[in-house]
């Protein structure tokens, strides 16, 4: 496309097109007005004299008979002006007045009508215009009075000259400007166009220039900055993941290859066999609980799961998982309470207990307490291996919460640890997969709701929280309020 | 016990059908969804277990047509899709149980032999009695020779599901589906804290222990050594 096709095809040039005919039609409409009325005006003015002139010359008639009529129009035609005197007898003969010649058949019809004329002192040969009024009088005299038409044409021309020069004026202008607006667009555009290849082509670091005016462009440009960060952030995030998957997938895959090939090199008993066996197996479970947890989280992100939602009390299901956890808590050194209320909430029952089945084999497995940060007496520490599964309703959401007292996680690492496969410097050397809070985060986005890391002095709060049901919930929890909250 | 299997990739079929000779089964195997339907239909079999993605016909096309015909034959559906709301459908559709891919053998072993008693079992009792063991469903009693036994209500329905398959291997993921309604897979051996708890109880200071571990499998209930 030439440049020129390419300016006459922009928006700026053809919006300024329309306003240049609008303004146009404007022009000429007003004009056009203006000349009307001027017309209009001028024609009136005529008439009136006109219509003074004969009641005053039909009153002289009245008076002094036709001997006085022609003596008046006699003196009347002698004045400078343009006005048109004629007196014709009955048989059409002209008495007096200053009216060379006339259209034929204009003194034959009495009233108003524009015709062509020549004067009687006119030494040029050529016609005006002019309107006349053709009175008959008594004994069949006939009086024209009339008045020169040329003082309106030319007025009318100077009107139609302005509106002529006007429209081009505005035509002109508008034109320029049009190319001046449009030219300053496209530069623009192009400019963006230019940075949004060079982004197309892999570049995902630029970003759209942006002036300092603050117009439609510039904040388009803007938001299209903010839209391409957020891309470059989840590019990112999207390579660290698949970095980590491959990283997480190969490593025990690699495992698995080593304790086969050392079997096979090594020409041991049939129980070496039998375990190493064994041991392959384990791994592979442990690779296909990697997978299912990695798979269920990608559909709870991309909100497959959420057809299979029904209405649930959050209690039962954090009653639920307590009676579950209890025993190994136990035999951990632990404590797993629980302290429910009525929660009523909508959603997917089977990943939200899965989602807090793993906030509590979190705190089991990293909220012991830290030795050294229990200076206290031997009561405190017992309190200290306490874990808190609570359920209750705040607001319009539903809160989720796993409360433990081991070291916690610092306030900068708590984001980061609900990411996939990533495992805390603290828990490296535990055995897990690192997806736990990433699920647990997947399910609570999946349900409209976040999860949060808090601190609870000392140790680690997480919270599922997630949008409660509304309206009919809020009878059924004033209904049930008065049922003691149960501490197990 | 006959068995049908249906599953259209030959090695793990043939894995299926050599396993379960092994074990003493008779195994008949079909590759495609039109032929697993008119063996079904035709012969006498105590399980089918279904591969859900088929040639011809898909597993759950199978059982909906099969179920139609008035045939209930338990069936167990095996599966790579093994998210909650795939099983969901698979049981919807008329399956009896749902194993989703990969599994491990004895797992399908376990599950198998219980849809087979299942079928051809005896109406539900309301006593369970293994060796001296007495489980009452009705009274919600225990008690082992003399001695009364007090059991959380969690632990009595542990106890109940592995009585009521006395005798058969019973898997972790079983009981979590049966026993705690949950299927989804823990990462750590919550199962096995339960059943030494129930152990502790049950079988802690008598002589003969009545539930046994079986290695790489699960857990079975059943008095002395077969």
């Amino acid at each position: 496309m030439t440049a020129f096709g390419k300016l006459i095809r922009t928006t700026a040039f053809r919006l300024t097109l329309v306003y240049l005919f609008l303004f146009a039609l404007f022009a000429a409409s007003l004009l056009g007005y203006f000349a009307w009325n001027t017309r209009r005006l001028i024609t009136e003015q005529i008439t009136t004299t006109v219509n003074v002139e004969v009641s005053e010359i039909s009153d002289i008639y009245a008076r002094r008979g036709l001997r006085g009529l022609i003596l008046s129009i006699g003196n009347r035609s002698l004045r400078p002006g343009a006005n048109l005197y004629l007196v014709t007898t009955p048989s059409g003969q002209a008495l007096a007045g200053n009216v060379g010649s006339l259209a034929p058949g204009v003194m034959a019809t009495s009233g108003w009508s524009e015709t062509a004329y020549r004067r009687l002192e006119d030494q040029d040969n050529t016609d005006h215009r002019a309107l006349v009024r053709v009175t008959e009088m008594t004994n069949g005299f006939r009086l024209l009075i009339g008045r020169d038409l040329e003082e309106r044409r030319r007025l009318f021309g100077i009107v139609a000259h302005a509106a002529q020069w006007s429209i081009l004026v505005v035509v002109v202008l508008g034109i320029g400007g049009g190319i001046f607006v449009a030219r300053r667009v496209l530069r623009r555009i192009d400019a963006m166009t230019g940075t949004t290849r060079r982004i197309m082509a892999g570049d995902l670091s630029g970003r759209l220039p942006v002036g300092r005016s603050g117009d439609e462009l510039d904040r388009l440009a803007e938001n299209l900055n903010a839209m391409l960060e957020r891309i470059e952030a989840l590019m990112m995030g999207l390579k660290e993941v698949s970095d980590n998957i491959a990283h997480d997938l190969k490593t025990p895959l690699t495992r698995l290859r080593n304790r086969a090939e050392e079997a096979l090199a090594s020409s041991g008993s049939e129980g070496e066999y039998r375990a190493a066996l064994e041991r392959t197996i384990e791994e592979s479970d442990g690779l296909i609980r990697t997978f299912n947890a990695l798979l269920m989280i990608a559909r709870a992100e991309s909100g497959q799961a959420r057809g299979n939602m029904d209405d649930f009390d959050a209690a039962d299901v954090a009653n639920g998982i307590q009676e579950l956890y209890e025993p190994l808590a136990e035999d951990d050194g632990m404590i797993l309470h629980v302290k429910t209320a009525p929660a009523r909430l909508h959603g997917n029952r089977e990943l939200i207990s899965q989602a807090l089945a793993n906030l509590v084999e979190n705190a089991i497995k990293y909220g012991k307490p830290v030795p050294s940060a229990q200076p206290l007496g031997a009561d405190a520490v017992a309190g200290t291996k306490e874990i808190l599964i609570e359920a209750r309703r705040e607001g319009d959401q539903i809160l989720l919460s796993v409360r433990d007292h081991g070291p916690g996680i610092p306030e900068g690492d708590r984001k980061h640890a609900m990411e996939r496969f990533v495992r805390l410097e603290a828990s490296r050397t535990l055995p897990g997969s690192g997806l736990g809070l990433s699920l647990a985060s997947a399910v609570a986005t999946l349900h409209g709701g976040e999860l949060r890391l808090g601190d609870s002095y000392p140790g680690l709060i997480a919270t599922l929280a997630i949008p409660a049901l509304p309206a009919a919930s809020d009878r059924l929890a004033a209904q049930t309020q008065d049922v003691p909250q149960k501490v197990a | 016990m006959r068995l049908l299997i249906i599953e259209d990739d030959r090695e793990s079929a043939d894995y299926l059908v050599k396993a379960f000779r092994e074990v003493g089964y008779v195994a008949d195997l079909a590759s495609d969804g039109e032929e697993g339907l008119s063996l079904a239909d035709s012969g006498d079999y105590d399980v089918l277990v279904v591969d859900r993605m088929l040639p011809k016909r898909d597993g759950l096309s199978l059982i909906g047509s099969l179920r139609e015909k008035g045939n209930r034959t338990p069936v167990l559906i095996l599966s790579a899709l093994g998210q909650v709301d795939d099983r969901i459908k698979g049981l919807r559709a008329g399956g009896d149980d749902y194993l989703p891919k990969p599994y491990s053998f004895a797992e399908l072993l376990a599950r198998v032999e219980v849809l087979s008693r299942r079928h051809g079992g005896p109406a539900e009792e309301t006593t369970y009695k293994v060796g001296d063991l007495e489980l009452d469903r009705l009274s919600h009693r225990v008690a082992r020779g003399k001695d009364e036994l007090t059991l959380q209500p969690r632990e009595f329905r542990l106890l109940e599901y592995l009585m009521k398959h006395a005798g058969q291997v019973v898997t972790r993921t079983m009981l979590l589906e049966n026993v705690w309604d949950y299927h989804f897979d823990p990462q750590t051996n919550v199962i096995d804290v339960h059943i030494s708890r129930l152990r502790s109880k049950i079988d802690k200071g008598f002589e003969r222990p009545l539930l046994h571990t079986i290695r790489g499998a699960g857990y079975m209930i059943r008095d002395g050594i077969r």
